[in-house]
């Protein structure tokens, strides 16, 4: 409970500042965005999804460190799903993605725009010469 | 045994490692993870690489944040802290109600304290004598023989009764010690010369009293003319040097060395007056007389002490022993049938009363007496400990019911109140321990003891161990399991009222806690009746003024008519005289009197009182009939004054001009005189003869000139003693004062009895005072309407006041009866005793009920005079 209560002002801390977000945590919080339109954002199929989508060989352990961490920062919030018989009929936990962290999807994804459209609008002209 | 069909499974030993190292919060969702990708990597790669793979993935989870585990959610609280919870509220109860507290704690405290002295003095008293390692082992040889018609008992003894139980029963004995009497003797070295108290004793006495020797040894006293002393005494004398071998003079003609010191014998010691001991021949051999008492077997005038041998019963000695003088007397000493028999150590100082041949007890029955007192003291403090607790805590019944609602279970409720009357109680056996060790000092003094805190015996703390926890248990007890077993429910709405009955265990108590400061009252009264009337006995002379020189007074006896005329002449003295025994002391007991129309043949004793011609004159004593002895008629000196209590025993009409026959020669009764009260004060006065003697009396005494200031007196007095007998220190003694020390041991039990009574009324008074209040409190509203509905404060002071004047006329009838029958009989061991009479009843009863009214009053009047537009505001 306390520990909890620590890492919610914690994410509120992080809020004011603008919240720094890892590359890996960034392609983890957008993969669990997508994978929670399926209602299947949950480790292992965030780790095959990124797998497949990145190439990158990430281990489990990896994903459920990420996912913690974004549920102490307030982007994901979570319960438990329900149980299924490869999982020896223990339940998924399964992340949707809080508003915070879709504001901070979007954030990301505007300054990237912002940057790229700053990059692209020299480089136009020089391409149509 | 696999099933072909059945899903692949995971490594088990890996499973179990990851649950025993991941946080139990995450087990179900990583372990779900893992099967759900090893099922998948069977698919993808097969069984025996997905094997492997799954231990690495688990491996992967050896982290800090999958092994820690979540802090929980509700606190798990070990049962300390729950009593420390129990012991903040304690205090912060104890806190809020200030009064109650100090009311509470104050009466207990002083009751423990009570407690704690008596116990202290109780464990003196038992204890006395265990300084000296062989106390089960030695013994006083005693004696009893018939004195008209009664078996007196004595530990004097005959001197030829030591040779002959060496000879004939020494292989009983490990030592046997002849001595004289511990008294006051000169001793001198060099130009220091003090009176100092010691004896004369065989050698085995150092061996005997397992005395633990300084300097020198045990067999010192075997050397002829040596003397050892105890360690105060040579310092004394000797300082810082080395007394061994030093020369010292005994009652100015002994010469004798110092051989040894020995260490001071402690305050409860029957020999804690030994401060030397000079051997026992040196003694015999200084004079004639004691040459001759070697073969005598009717002058008993000699103590006797044993040490038995390792292997034998004291009883089975002291049984073979009992014919041993009878066997050795001639048949007219055999007429008196004398036994001898061993008194024990232990029993010495407790059990030294003797009434006709039986052991009566003695001092064994004041410390049950006082053993007692102290418990009643203690538990009146109990009592009212338990009262206010209990009827504190009845407001506490809405906290109950909020803990119980909350969930308290009844054991934790139980162990609440528990916990509570124990820190009160260990607070305040901390109180009464400190006014202890503040107290002792004055107490010692009361009591003539030397008493301290036994702070390194284990007993000591086991003991109060055991009191602390027995008295928070009993007055813990009350509110523990009655106010747990309310109904929560019941309290909280308001609909609990404490039943009817509730008050009653509360007044029996009050009852108990009066009947035994009422009985202690009394009995205060009755002993201190006792003392006053035997001060008020006439004694049948006059003690002002009158001063006497203790020892024997070769020198003074030598000069006697030089100092006396000089005294006079100089106005210093009125008259001075000699006399075998003191004015307040009868030393010798004679026997072979007869005289005409004697009624028995037997042996009966009379008190026999040598004196010089003065005596009569210097103690002023008082004639029924004839005249003093005078020195003008040579004829006195074969002259008897008798008292009036010999001459009612002998039965003479017209005692004055009778002839008796003593020792050969016919004694003329030439006076008779009122009785004089030498001895005991409670005792009759013994039938006592008085003859002219002109050798050295025992005693000097003077009358001092009552025209004179005393202390000038006195420095004339000193000054022409110094000139006649220089050798001769000038230690007088007052007679009012060797008389009334008569009544010290009454007068001791007389003040401590007060001091208690005292304390008892006291705590009552304190309980009352809080049980009161706690009444008054509790009728707050009632009192409101009744001065509402027109009450005056008269009727609501008697109406709160009855309830608690009622208690105290019933304890007052059971004090009553109960005090009446323990004093009677206490006064039935006095002779001379004063009467039990009805307005001491009265008395102590109105006292008690005046004291009840005025410390209900208090409170009462208080509630009366309270405003009701305040006491019921709050409906």
């Amino acid at each position: 409970m306390a520990l909890h209560l620590i890492s919610k002002s914690r994410a509120n801390q992080y809020c004011m500042k603008r919240t720094y977000l890892g590359e890996f945590e960034e392609v983890v919080l957008l993969t669990a965005a997508v994978l929670a339109l399926q209602d299947q954002a949950y480790g292992v199929a965030i780790t095959h999804e990124i797998n497949e989508q990145t190439g990158r060989a990430v281990r489990l352990n990896q994903i459920h460190t990420a996912l913690q961490r974004l549920e102490e920062k307030g982007m994901v919030s979570s319960h438990m799903g329900d149980p299924t018989a490869e999982r020896g009929g223990r339940r998924k936990r399964l992340f949707t993605v809080t508003a915070y962290g879709q504001r901070t999807l979007q954030e990301i994804q505007t300054v990237r725009t912002t940057l790229w459209d700053r990059l692209l609008a020299p480089l136009i002209p020089t391409l149509s010469v | 045994m696999k099933r072909p069909d059945a899903l692949p499974t995971p490594p088990r030993v890996a499973d179990r490692l990851l649950s025993w190292f991941v946080a139990p919060h995450l087990r179900e969702e990583v372990l779900g993870d893992l099967h759900e990708e090893f099922a998948w990597q069977v698919a993808r790669i097969g069984e025996r690489w997905a094997r492997w793979r799954y231990w690495w993935d688990v491996l992967g989870f050896v982290k800090p944040r999958f092994i820690r585990r979540l802090n929980p959610k509700y606190s798990t609280p070990n049962p300390t802290d729950m009593l420390r919870t129990y012991l903040k509220i304690a205090l912060r109860h104890l806190v809020k109600n200030k009064g109650y507290s100090a009311i509470n704690i104050g009466g207990l405290a002083v009751g423990m304290a009570v407690a704690m002295l008596i116990g202290l003095w109780m464990y003196d008293e038992l204890s006395f004598n265990t300084y000296h390692q062989h106390y089960d082992r030695i013994a006083l040889v005693m004696q009893q023989q018939l004195e008209a018609g009664q078996i007196a008992t004595n530990n004097a003894t005959p001197m030829p009764l030591e040779a002959t139980l060496r000879t004939e029963y020494g292989e009983s004995f490990k030592h046997i010690v002849l001595a004289s009497w511990t008294g006051g003797h000169i001793l001198a070295a060099g130009d220091k010369k003090f009176t100092e108290t010691g004896n004369y004793m065989q050698p085995g006495v150092p061996d005997m009293l397992s005395l633990k020797m300084r300097k020198g040894t045990r067999d010192g006293l075997r050397e002829p003319a040596s003397i050892l002393l105890a360690e105060s005494v040579a310092k004394a004398y000797f300082g810082e040097a080395d007394p061994i071998g030093q020369l010292m003079q005994l009652d100015n003609k002994l010469d004798v060395r110092v051989t040894g010191v020995y260490q001071d014998l402690p305050a409860n010691s029957s020999f804690r007056d030994l401060q030397f001991i000079a051997p026992w021949d040196l003694y015999v051999n200084s004079k004639d007389w004691l040459i001759k008492s070697k073969q005598l077997w009717d002058n008993n005038s000699f103590q006797t002490y044993v040490q038995l041998a390792d292997n034998v019963d004291m009883a089975a000695v002291s049984a073979q022993i009992k014919g041993v003088k009878r066997a050795h007397v001639d048949a007219k000493l055999a007429q008196q049938k004398p036994d001898v028999f061993l008194q024990p150590m232990s029993r010495w100082h407790l059990y030294s009363e003797w009434k006709n041949g039986v052991n009566t007890g003695g001092r064994i029955q004041y410390v049950w007496l006082f053993g007692l007192i102290g418990a009643f003291v203690l538990l009146l403090a109990c009592i009212n400990f338990m009262n206010l607790s209990t009827a504190r805590s009845e407001k506490r019944a809405k906290e109950v019911g909020i803990r119980k609602a909350v969930g308290s279970v009844r054991t934790q409720l139980i162990s609440q109140f528990f916990s509570e009357s124990l820190l009160v109680v260990t607070l305040t056996f901390v109180l009464a321990l400190l006014s202890v060790q503040l107290l002792l000092p004055a107490f010692n003094e009361i009591a003539d003891k030397q008493l301290t805190i036994l702070w390194s015996s284990p007993a000591f703390w086991l003991l109060s161990l055991g009191f602390v926890l027995l008295t928070g248990l009993i007055a813990g007890s009350y509110p523990a399991f009655y106010l747990s077993s309310f109904q929560a429910v019941k309290v909280l709405k308001g609909t609990f009222r404490a039943g009817r009955f509730a008050a009653v265990p509360r007044q029996v108590l009050v009852i108990i806690q009066f009947t035994v400061s009422v009985t202690l009252i009394i009995g205060t009264i009755i002993v201190f009746r006792q003392i006053q009337f035997a001060k008020d006995r006439p004694v049948g002379y006059s003690r002002a003024g009158l001063i006497m020189l203790g020892m024997t007074q070769e020198d003074v006896h030598a000069h006697f008519a030089t100092i006396r005329t000089e005294l006079i002449q100089a106005g210093a003295v009125a008259e001075m005289a000699e006399s075998g025994s003191p004015a307040t002391g009868l030393w010798s007991t004679q026997n072979g009197f007869s005289w005409r129309g004697e009624s028995t043949d037997e042996q009966v004793g009379f008190g026999t009182i040598f004196v010089s011609h003065e005596f009569g004159k210097t103690v002023g004593w008082q004639f029924n009939a004839g005249r003093d002895f005078s020195r003008a008629y040579a004829t006195d000196s074969s002259a008897m004054v008798l008292n009036e209590a010999a001459v009612r025993f002998m039965g003479l009409k017209n005692p004055v001009g009778t002839f008796v026959k003593w020792e050969g020669k016919s004694w003329k009764i030439i006076g008779v005189i009122k009785d004089m009260v030498m001895e005991s004060p409670y005792e009759p006065v013994r039938r006592t003869v008085y003859m002219i003697n002109n050798g050295s009396g025992n005693v000097v005494t003077l009358r001092i000139n009552p025209n004179r200031n005393v202390p000038g007196a006195l420095s004339t007095i000193e000054g022409v003693l110094k000139k006649y007998a220089a050798g001769i220190p000038f230690d007088y003694q007052f007679v009012d004062q060797a008389y009334a020390q008569k009544f010290g041991d009454e007068e001791r039990i007389g003040n401590l009895a007060f001091l208690f009574a005292g304390l008892a009324i006291f705590i009552s008074c304190l309980g009352l005072f809080g049980l009161a209040s706690f009444m008054a409190e509790q009728r707050t509203k009632e009192i409101g309407v009744r001065k509402v509905l027109g009450a005056s404060v008269l009727n609501l002071w008697s109406l709160l006041s009855r309830d608690f004047v009622l208690l105290v006329v019933i304890a007052f009838t059971v004090a009553a009866p109960t005090a009446w029958y323990f004093l009677h009989n206490w006064l039935l061991k006095y002779e001379y005793r004063t009467t039990i009479s009805w307005w001491i009843f009265a008395a102590s009863g109105v006292g008690a009920l005046l004291v009840t009214l005025l410390t209900v009053s208090f409170q009462s009047i208080r509630a009366a005079l309270m405003n009701p537009v305040k006491s019921l505001r709050s409906e």
